[in-house]
C-alpha cells in the first residue's frame, strides 16, 4: 500500500486561504485527544484555551501584547521563507536586538534624558538584530555554509551572551544580586496606548510592519524578486536578480524586525534586561509565519491563534493543572497540520493497493 | 587509571549520543531527505527510555521504548514529507517543537528520580591492563554499539548493493525513479532508521550519560549532530572522528569551568555552539564549491506515473 499524490489542476484561491482553518480544527481534535489521554476533560480544556481569553477585556489586551513580538518576527521571517531561505535563528536576533538597543537606556540611566532615548534604542535594536542575522547570511553567500545550522547555533550564543551581561557587567548594583539590569527610566520606555492597560506604542510599529510588508510583496520589484527567487531560482537568475544581494537583504530585514521585536519587548513590556526576556518567541514565530501562509495579513491571524494558545496554556496550567508543555505539543502539531493541509489542497491523495511496481 | 585516560573516557561518553544521532542522519540525508527533527526525537527517546526503564526496572525495556518512540516520531515526519511531499525543513522544525513538548509531558512524572546508570563492561584481566585496558575494554555497551554501527553503516553505504541504491536515490531521485528504483520506499526506511538512531541517542542520555531525566536535557545535541553530518561530509567514519572532536569541546568546556580560567562561564558554555559554526565554515573552505552534499537533499519527490 502506498500514497499517491495527484496534483489538482484548478485549486480555487479561497481553498488555499481556508486550508489553515482546517488545520486548526484538526490540531484541536488531536490536542483534545492528548488532553483526554492526560485524564482531563477536552471540553473544559477547549473552553480555557480558546474561549475564556476572548471573553474578558484584559484577556484581549493581553492577547495583543503577546501577538506583538510574534507579528514583528513572523513578518520578518516571511521575507526569508518566501525566498526559500531558512533563518531559524530569530530567537537569537531577538536577543541581539534587545541587547544592542538596551545600551542606550543603560548608558543614559540617571541622566533623566528625554524620550529620544527610546527612539535611538529602537533604531539600535533593529540594527543589532539585522547585523546578527547577517552573520549566517554572509557565511552562506561567501562560503556556501548552510544558513539553517549557523543561524540556530547563534541562538545559543546570543542567549549565553545576554546571560553573561546581566549577571556580570550590566547587573544592577542595587538589585540584591538578582541577574537583571536597572529598570529603565520613563523616557527610555515605550508609552502606553491606554491609561489602564498593558498595550504600548509598539503595537503601532507592528501595524506599520504588516502594511509595509504587504506593500513590498504586492507592489515592488524587490518583493517580486524575493518571491521569484524562492519559487523559481533559475528564472530569478535569468531575470537578472542578484541572488546574493537578495539573501543578504532578506536576512537583514528578517533579523532587523526580530531585533526590533526584542527591543520593543524590553522597552515596552519588561522595562529591564534579564536572562529570560523571551519565552521562545523566535521559534513560535516560525509557526505563526506558516499558519499565516507567509502573508502579512495571514500572519496577523496566525499570531492571534498562537497567542490565544499561549494565554490559554497559562490559564490551563492554573485552572486544570495541565502542563505548559501541552501548548508546545499543540503548536508542533498545528504546524504539521498546516503543512499537511497545504499539501492536501494542492494534491489529491489516493491510497493505492498494489504490490511493487 | 591516569588522568589522561579519565579525560578520554569522558570525551568518548560525550561523543556517543552525537555519533548515534549523526549516523542515523547520515543514512537519512544520503537517501536525499533532510530531517531537522533529531532534537525532538532525541528528547522523546530520552524521556520514553527513562520512563520505561524506571517503570519496568529493566534497561533493555527502556532502550527498546526509546527506539520505538524515535521510530514513531520519524514515521510522522515520513508521512508529511514523503507521503504528502511537504516542505522538509518546516516539517523537521515542527517535529522538533512537538518532540520537545511531548518529552516534557512524558517525563513530567519522573523529574527528580534517579536510577543506576548502565555499568561499564569489566572484562577480567583485560580491563586491568595498563593504559590501553580501560580505553579498549572499560566502556558501557553503548560505546561498542556505536562503534559497530559506524562500521556497519560505512560498509552498508560503500560496499553493499542496497547502500548503492540508497545513495543513487539521494543523489538524483528522478534518474533513480526512471531506473525503477523504489525512491519513496527506500526513503521511508531511511527516515525510520534515522528515528531509531535518534531515539537510541536519547536513551543514552537519560540511561547512561546522566542517569536521570530533566526537561531540555538534550540541550541542542540534536542540532550539533546535524552539523556533525555536514562536518563529516556525509561519511560514517568521519562522523565518528567528528563526534570525538565535538565531544572533546563539551568536555573541555566542563574542565575549563572547573579550572576557573578567569573566562566567564557563559563563554565556555558557548564553546560547543561556536565550535559548530567554525567547523561548518572550515568544511566549506576546505572543499570549496565542489561539495559532498547529496544531490537531491531536501527536495520533495512526487513520482510521475
Amino acid at each position: 500500500m502506498r500514497l499517491e499524490l495527484v496534483p489538482r489542476t484548478d485549486v480555487p484561491g479561497y481553498a488555499r486561504t481556508l486550508a489553515p482553518l482546517g488545520a486548526i480544527v484538526a490540531a484541536i481534535l488531536i490536542g483534545g485527544l492528548v488532553v483526554a489521554l492526560l485524564g482531563r476533560s477536552p471540553a473544559a480544556a477547549l473552553d480555557v484555551y480558546f474561549v475564556q481569553p476572548l471573553s474578558e477585556s484584559w484577556g484581549l489586551q493581553e492577547l495583543a501584547v503577546k501577538m506583538l513580538p510574534l507579528v514583528l518576527i513572523a513578518v520578518g521571517l516571511s521575507f526569508c521563507f518566501r525566498a526559500n531561505l531558512w533563518n531559524i535563528g530569530a530567537e537569537g536576533q531577538f536577543v541581539a536586538g534587545a541587547v544592542a538597543g538596551a545600551m542606550v537606556p543603560l548608558a543614559t540611566h540617571g541622566m533623566e534624558a528625554g524620550p529620544w532615548v527610546v527612539v535611538v534604542a529602537l533604531v539600535l535594536g533593529t540594527l543589532g538584530g539585522a547585523l546578527y542575522a547577517l552573520i549566517p547570511a554572509f557565511l552562506r553567500v561567501t562560503l556556501g555554509v548552510s544558513e539553517i545550522l549557523t543561524s540556530l547555533m547563534l541562538v545559543y550564543v546570543a542567549q549565553l551572551g545576554l546571560d553573561w551581561l546581566v549577571r556580570g557587567p550590566w547587573r544592577d548594583p542595587k538589585g540584591f544580586n538578582f541577574p537583571q539590569t536597572v529598570v529603565f527610566e520613563p523616557g527610555a520606555q515605550l508609552p502606553m496606548l491606554m491609561e489602564a492597560g498593558r498595550l504600548h506604542a509598539g503595537a503601532g510599529l507592528a501595524v506599520i510592519a504588516v502594511l509595509a510588508t504587504w506593500f513590498i510583496f504586492s507592489r515592488t520589484l524587490f518583493g517580486f524578486g524575493i518571491r521569484v527567487s524562492g519559487e523559481a531560482p533559475k528564472a530569478a537568475r535569468f531575470a537578472g536578480f542578484d541572488a546574493n544581494r537578495l539573501v543578504l537583504i532578506a536576512f537583514a530585514v528578517s533579523g532587523g524586525l526580530a531585533g526590533l521585536a526584542g527591543i520593543v519587548e524590553v522597552t515596552g513590556q519588561i522595562g529591564q534586561l534579564k536572562p529570560s526576556i523571551s519565552p521562545g518567541y523566535g521559534f513560535t514565530a516560525i509557526i505563526v509565519a506558516f499558519l499565516g501562509r507567509l502573508h502579512p495579513v495571514g500572519i496577523l491571524f496566525g499570531a492571534f491563534v498562537i497567542s490565544l494558545t499561549v494565554i490559554g496554556g497559562e490559564n490551563a496550567q492554573i485552572l486544570l493543572k495541565l502542563p505548559l508543555d501541552l501548548t508546545t505539543v499543540f503548536q508542533g502539531v498545528l504546524l504539521m497540520c498546516v503543512l499537511a493541509a497545504d499539501a492536501l489542497v494542492s494534491n489529491r491523495v489516493r491510497i493505492v493497493r498494489t504490490a511493487r511496481a | 587509571m591516569g588522568m589522561t585516560e579519565a579525560v578520554l573516557l569522558t570525551v568518548i561518553a560525550a561523543a556517543v549520543p552525537l555519533l548515534l544521532a549523526a549516523l542515523g542522519e547520515v543514512v537519512v540525508e544520503r537517501a536525499g531527505v533532510l530531517n531537522l527533527g533529531i532534537e525532538g526525537m532525541m528528547a522523546v527517546g530520552a524521556s520514553c527510555g527513562f520512563a520505561a526503564a524506571t517503570l519496568s526496572g529493566s534497561t533493555t525495556v527502556g532502550i527498546v521504548a526509546a527506539v520505538a518512540a524515535g521510530v514513531a516520531l520519524s514515521a510522522v515526519f515520513a508521512l508529511l514529507t514523503l507521503g504528502f511531499a511537504a516542505n522538509q525543513v518546516a516539517s523537521g522544525l515542527a517535529l522538533t517543537i512537538m518532540g520537545l513538548g511531548l518529552s516534557g509531558l512524558i517525563g513530567a512524572g519522573f523529574v527528580g528520580r534517579t536510577r543506576e546508570a548502565v555499568g561499564r563492561l569489566d572484562v577480567p584481566g583485560l580491563t586491568d591492563l595498563p593504559a590501553v585496558g580501560p580505553l579498549l575494554f572499560g566502556h558501557d555497551p553503548f560505546v561498542y554499539g556505536a562503534a559497530a554501527l559506524t562500521l556497519g553503516i560505512a560498509y552498508f553505504l560503500k560496499r553493499s548493493h542496497p547502500g548503492l541504491v540508497l545513495r543513487s536515490i539521494g543523489e538524483n531521485h528522478v534518474s533513480a525513479h526512471a531506473l525503477g528504483l523504489p525512491v519513496l520506499r527506500v526513503r521511508v526506511l531511511a527516515v525510520l532508521f534515522g528515528g531509531a538512531c535518534a531515539g537510541l541517542a536519547g536513551a543514552y542520555l537519560s540511561l547512561v550519560y546522566t542517569p536521570f531525566w530533566s526537561p531540555g536535557m538534550t540541550a541542542g545535541r540534536g542540532w550539533i549532530a546535524l552539523a556533525l553530518v555536514v562536518f563529516a561530509s556525509w561519511r560514517p567514519l568521519r562522523a565518528a572522528a567528528g563526534a570525538l572532536v565535538f565531544g572533546g569541546a563539551t568536555v573541555l568546556q566542563l574542565h575549563a569551568q572547573a579550572a576557573s580560567l578567569g573566562l566567564p562561564s557563559q563563554a565556555l558554555s558557548a564553546l560547543p555552539y561556536l565550535a559548530t559554526v567554525v567547523a561548518l565554515v572550515v568544511m566549506s573552505i576546505g572543499r570549496g564549491r565542489t561539495s559532498a552534499v547529496p544531490g537531491s537533499l531536501g527536495v520533495p519527490f512526487v513520482p510521475d506515473r
